[in-house]
Formats: structure tokens, sequence, C-alpha cells
């Protein structure tokens, strides 16, 4: 459904997506993941055209991106960001709808989409009334994802959508996003930098280090059979505190 | 629909109501004789409008030869010594002949000379004897004040004093209105003054005969285009009736009236008419609060039109600009460079293109009024952050309806904040477009000034001021109505 040939994208001198070739599983999520500079947002900006390759081709269901027909495509992509993504002079209700009244639907099928999302990222309806400054950052986020999932979009494109929360609201969002990654069926991209996230969400997990994808599996797969010893060190970097702060407890 | 009309009435200025528009330099002199000649005109059956103190010579030439005016007063001296400076005019029928080629009568004088002359207190030059500039010279003794531009000028002092030879030490410059006080109180004994000035009169001044004909003659005249002979025959001839008629001593005196004594011109021509041609002149003297509403209607005017054309081109213009770097570079260049334009050079620049009055007036402030509100779109815009930008993007929506419902709203804070700094500018430069005629609490801050009348000034600077205060408060009701309600929170964490 998504797929990247040999796309590369430079920032001056720097190699930010250096000849990456994906295809992104339908109905299933996969998860974005290195450190930080190795190109994973860079990536998912290619997916929803704010970033045009230098080389290569990203499609979406075999149409190849370009100026033409992305507004159409993109109305088919849902994009949730890190924060700040809200429109500061709409309140969460206009935020979210947005897109729908501009595109002609009626206020039935509007107010009872907009009630089903709600429910879905258990926002309450006087919430929906607020200004996105009004609303905390876990509400924040839950409103992008209402607006991201608006129009019933087959692809859902999230960067790093749980990273400005404090750890029990992110908790409780990533319960709230897995339910409705498994309930919905989407075809989902998510960036993360956090190991235990991707573990949380994804059936397949995509490694990337300096423009380059290093190895995609399971997490068991990357724990058992690394490519390469940059597999075993970001693992470790990432799993060990966790195992040595599990066994000092029992 | 009225008002649509009223407004091209005043935009051509009142030129289509009368025939004859009749134009005036911005100094009391020249007032008073434009407002003789079309009181005259007015007596005589030919309709005729006074545009009052258009601004310097450059100005009423540039006027007349446009034929934005038809008729003004003007001093052959002002014609050879500066306007025609660059031809050859040996005789008066060379500069006749010259102006007829530029399509430009000229009246005979109207009967003085305004040119420089020395002055002495006349008891003082009674009893030394002195009648002539030449007599100077038995006196090398005498303190002479001369103001600054006419001890420096190469045809000033030192030519004088060559030409008579004369042998005096004690030369001070000063200004003019010093000059005067000092020669009254006994510290000074001789003067320079132009033979007309109302101070002559008033402090008991005599003035020495230009013997050696040093002085180049500044006869006052009317020039007038020659195409009035066709289009208005009957004017030219009431023209004629004026040649001759003024004398020094009258135009002293009524100089003196206007300045010292604070009669308006037109009180001090139609006198004159009456007195000296048994002609009844039509004064109209406008009371004060027909003044006030008049001039408060010309600026609002000026103001309104200018901001909303300027509002209506400077917000694409920001909008163009935020879309690229590069384009933002050369709009908000071209907008700045208008900005340095001093005002008085922009609307001099503007008269050979759209003529004296409202039209050019109305151009400048427009012009100014452009960087502001470039300014403050391209950086509502520019500053908006990128994630909000790239969410409406990724939304799908196109970029018109971004602009519209997503960018332009968020902006409008500084959109506004640029408006209403025009707008305050505005107001406060819209006073300049008194310089060349398009009224606007300008005009009596001018005439009060020329006239050394507080009153007046303040008739024209408090308004200005105060509508500078409706203005501001004008936009804070609109801003925050107009800003939504979601940019005034803070951030509640």
């Amino acid at each position: 459904m998504l797929s990247f040939t040999d796309v590369g994208r430079r920032f001056g001198a720097v190699n930010a997506v250096d000849g990456i070739t994906l295809e992104v599983a339908p109905g299933a999520t996969t998860v974005l993941i290195g450190p930080s500079g190795c190109g994973k947002s860079t990536l998912l900006r290619l997916a929803t055209g704010l970033e045009i390759p230098d080389r290569g081709t990203v499609s979406f269901h075999q149409e190849s991106l370009d100026a033409e027909n992305l507004p159409r495509l993109r109305q088919r992509m849902g994009y949730v960001i890190q924060d700040g993504g809200l429109f500061p002079h709409l309140t969460a209700a206009e935020n979210v709808t947005l897109m729908a009244g501009y595109l002609g639907w009626d206020a039935a099928r509007i107010a009872a989409r907009q009630a089903l999302l709600a429910d879905l990222v258990q926002l309450q309806p006087d919430q929906l009334d607020r200004y996105p400054l009004e609303l905390s950052g876990g509400q924040q986020q839950r409103v992008c994802l209402m607006r991201a999932l608006m129009l019933d979009p087959e692809l859902l494109l999230l960067d790093e959508p749980l990273g400005a929360l404090d750890p029990l609201i992110r908790a409780d969002l990533q319960n709230v996003l897995r339910g409705i990654f498994t309930t919905l069926g989407k075809t989902v991209l998510l960036v993360t930098h956090d190991l235990a996230e991707a573990a949380c969400f994804a059936g397949r997990i995509v490694l990337m280090r300096a423009g380059r994808i290093v190895q995609q599996g399971t997490l068991r797969e990357l724990l058992e059979r690394p490519a390469e010893p940059f597999v075993e060190q970001f693992v470790k970097a990432q799993w060990e505190p966790l195992r040595v702060l599990a066994e000092s407890f029992t | 629909m009225k008002a649509w009309a009223w407004l091209l009435s005043l935009l051509s200025a009142g030129a289509l109501a009368a025939p004859v528009q009749v134009g005036s330099k911005k100094f009391t002199e020249g007032v008073i004789l434009a407002e003789i000649t079309t009181q005259l005109l007015e007596a005589k059956g030919v309709g005729a409008t006074h545009r009052r103190e258009l601004g310097g010579s450059r100005v009423l030439w540039s006027a007349l030869l446009s034929g934005e005016i038809d008729v003004y007063p003007e001093y052959t001296g002002t014609l050879t010594q500066e306007i025609l400076a660059n031809a050859a005019l040996p005789s008066a029928e060379a500069l006749v002949a010259r102006l007829e080629s530029l399509g430009v009568g000229m009246t005979a004088s109207l009967g003085f000379d305004d040119s420089y002359v020395l002055g002495m207190r006349s008891t003082q030059a009674r009893e030394l004897g002195i009648r002539r500039i030449s007599d100077l010279g038995h006196f090398p003794d005498l303190r002479l004040g001369l103001s600054n531009e006419f001890l420096e000028r190469a045809d000033g002092w030192p030519s004088l004093r060559a030409h008579y030879s004369l042998p005096h030490t004690r030369v001070r410059g000063m200004d003019h209105d010093i000059s005067y006080r000092a020669i009254a109180g006994g510290k000074l004994d001789v003067i320079d003054l132009y033979s007309t000035d109302a101070e002559i009169s008033q402090f008991g001044l005599f003035t020495l005969a230009d013997d050696r004909n040093f002085f180049p003659r500044y006869d006052a005249v009317l020039l007038y285009r020659l195409d009035l002979r066709q289009r208005v025959p009957e004017a030219v001839p009431v023209f004629g009736q004026l040649q001759g008629r003024i004398s020094v001593q009258q135009m002293i005196k009524m100089n003196a009236a206007a300045r010292i004594e604070r009669k308006p011109e037109g009180e001090v021509a139609g006198g004159f008419l009456r007195g000296e041609l048994g002609v009844q002149g039509s004064v109209s003297i406008a009371s004060r609060g027909e003044r006030l509403w008049r001039t408060t209607v010309d600026h609002l005017l000026l103001v309104v039109l200018s901001l909303g054309a300027a509002i209506a081109v400077a917000v694409p213009l920001g909008v163009v600009a935020a879309c690229r770097d590069d384009r933002a570079r050369i709009i908000i260049g071209i907008a700045s460079t208008i900005q340095t334009i001093p005002a008085l050079a922009l609307l001099v620049f503007l008269i050979p293109l759209l003529g004296i009055g409202f039209a050019p007036a109305l151009a400048a402030l427009f012009l100014y009024s452009l960087l502001p509100i470039v300014r403050n779109t391209h950086s509502g815009l520019h500053d908006i952050a990128a994630p909000i930008r790239e969410s409406a993007v990724v939304l799908g929506l196109p970029s018109m309806e971004r602009l519209r419902r997503i960018e332009l709203p968020l902006a409008m804070r500084s959109i506004l904040a640029g408006i209403k700094t025009a707008a305050v500018i505005n107001v406060g430069t819209a006073t300049l477009g008194a310089l060349i005629g398009a009224g606007g609490y300008g005009q009596p801050i001018l005439s009060g000034i020329r006239r050394d009348d507080f009153g007046l000034i303040l008739e024209g600077a408090v308004p200005a001021a105060l509508l500078a205060l409706a203005v501001q408060g004008l936009f804070d009701v609109l801003e925050r109505r107009a800003v939504p309600r979601g940019l005034r929170f803070r951030a509640v964490q």
C-alpha cells in the first residue's frame, strides 16, 4: 500500500535518508526506530509529501506521490506529530471536524463520527469545546488522534506521538493507541526512539541508522539474530537498564 | 451614489466647479494677491476658485504648466533668477517671449516690486540724510545685520559691497525676525528686508533706494495659461484691471493687516477691492465650526481611503512575500525604500504624475502605509509554528483554504498591529497633505504657522492628536473582536 523504492533525501551535506526500500504492510503496524538523526522522521515526512525525495519514489496505492495527487491522497492519510500540531484558534471539536466540514459532510454525519472517535480516545464532550491551550498535553494528543482519524483514513502516520508526555499519561495513551490499531485494523507507520514502546505496538520493527535500514523484523528477531553489532548495541542500551532494574527487585 | 459623486468632485479638487483655478504660494502676500484676483473674477461674473497655499514656486509653476491651475501671482525676479535661470533672458521682452513659448502669459507689473532692499530706522535715516544705498558709503561706522542667506549668497552681500564700494566692517549675520527687533531697539542701523514686509510699517523703517540698480527686479505679476484666452476669454481682461493698481505702500499695509492684525486674507483682499477698485468682493469667511468640519472630512477621507487601499494591496503582498523568502526580500525592500523618501520629496515627485491636491496626497499616504502592513502580514504568517502549518498541509486543505481558515486567522494579531501602526502614522502624515493643497488638519496648522496664530495651529493640531488617539482606541476594540478567542489564553499547564 505504502512503499518506498530506493528513496534518498539530502539536507546539505547530510544524507538524511540514503537509499531506503521498504514496503509497509497493509493492516498492520510498522515501527521505525533508531537513534536521533537516523532519518526515521524524514522517512515519515516523505510519506506525507512534506519532504520531496531527491531520488527514488514514494508510492501510495501504486501512485507515485506528486504535487498533483497529494491533496487527494492526503485525505486518505492521518498524521499525528509529537506536539504543536493543533490549530490554536479553533476548539478541539473544530480542529477535528475542519476537513470534514470543508469536504461538505452533513452535520449529522460529522456529529456521529466525532462522538465515535471521542469515545475511542476517551475524551469527554465538554473537553471538545475547549481550545487547545485549555487542554493538557495528553488531551491535546487525543484530539490530534481524533483529527487524524476523522476521515477514516487507511494509513496512519505517527511521529513520536507520545514523545512529549509524562510517563503515566504515556502509558495510558499507549493502551488507547494499541486498542485503536487493533480494532480499526489500520495500516500504521509509527516513529519512536523507545524500544519498549516499539515492542508494545509492533508486529514489525524497522531499525534505522544514518539514513539506512539496518534490520527489520519482530523484537524477538532483533534480540536473537542481530544483523550486525550495532543492532545488538542499540537493543542492549535500551533493554539492559530495564532488565537490571527488574532483577534488582526480585 | 450621491456620496460617490461627491467623492469624485473631491478627487478632482473642485476642478469642475469653477472655470478659473487661481493658485497661491504658501506665504501671506501670495495668498492676498490670489484672493484679490479670485474675488475680482467673481465680481466680474467669471467663476473662480482659489486653491490656497499649494506650495513653493516650483509647485505652482508645474501646476500652471500642467493645467492644474490657470493663474497665480509670481515675481519677475523669481522667474529670471530661479524658474528660468538656465535660459539667458537679457530683457523683459525676452522673458515674455520665453513664457509664451511655454504657453504662459504674463500681465504687466501689478504696481510694486518685492525685492531685497536695505532698511534703516526712519528717524536715523532722516538725521543722517541717507536716502539711497550709495549714501551709506559716507557712514562706515554703521552696524549692519543681514540675514544669513543674504550674507552668504555670491549675489548677496559680497556683490552688493563691491557694487557700491561699501566700507562697513561691523556686519553680522542673524535671523530675520531677530534683526527687526534689533534695529527697532537701536542695536543695529541697517538690515536687509523685503520691500513689502509688514514690519516696515510696524517698526517705522525707511527703505533705501537701489540707485545703482544692484538688486534684480521682483515685480509682482500674474502668470496665466495662454489657453485661457480661448477657454474663458472674459478672464484675461480682468487680470489686466489689476495692472499697476497695487502700490508698495498698499501691499505693506495689506501684509500688516494679515500678519500683524491677523485678519483673514479674504477680508484684507475684499477691503482693497472696495477701496481701490470700488468692487464688492465676495468674501466668504468660514466660521470655526465650518472650517473644523471641512478639515475633518478632508482628513478622514485621506486617511480612510489611503488606508483602505493600502490594506487591499499590502495584505496580499505580505502573503506573497511569506510564500518565498526571495520574494519577501524584494517586496519588503521596495516598501522600505519608499518609507525612506521624505514626505515632501515624495509629494513633489508625485505632482507631475497626479497633479496637486487630493490625489497625490492620497497616493503618498497609500505608499507610506504599505510597509507596516506588508511587514506585519509577512512576519505574522512567517512566524506560524511549522507543526501547525504542516498539520494543515497534511490534512489535505488546498493552499487558499489553509490561508483563509488557518494562516490568516493565526496572523491576524500581527496584521492588525501593522494596520494600526499604518493608521496612526497616516493620521499624522496626512497633515503634510496641506503642503500641496489637499486640505485636512494640516491646513490650519500651516496657515497658523505662517500667520503666527497659535489658536489656528491648535485648530489643526488638537483634532489631529485626538483622531490619532481615536484610531488607536478603535483598533484596540477591533483587535479584541478579530483575534480568535483561542489565541487569547495563556497556556494552562
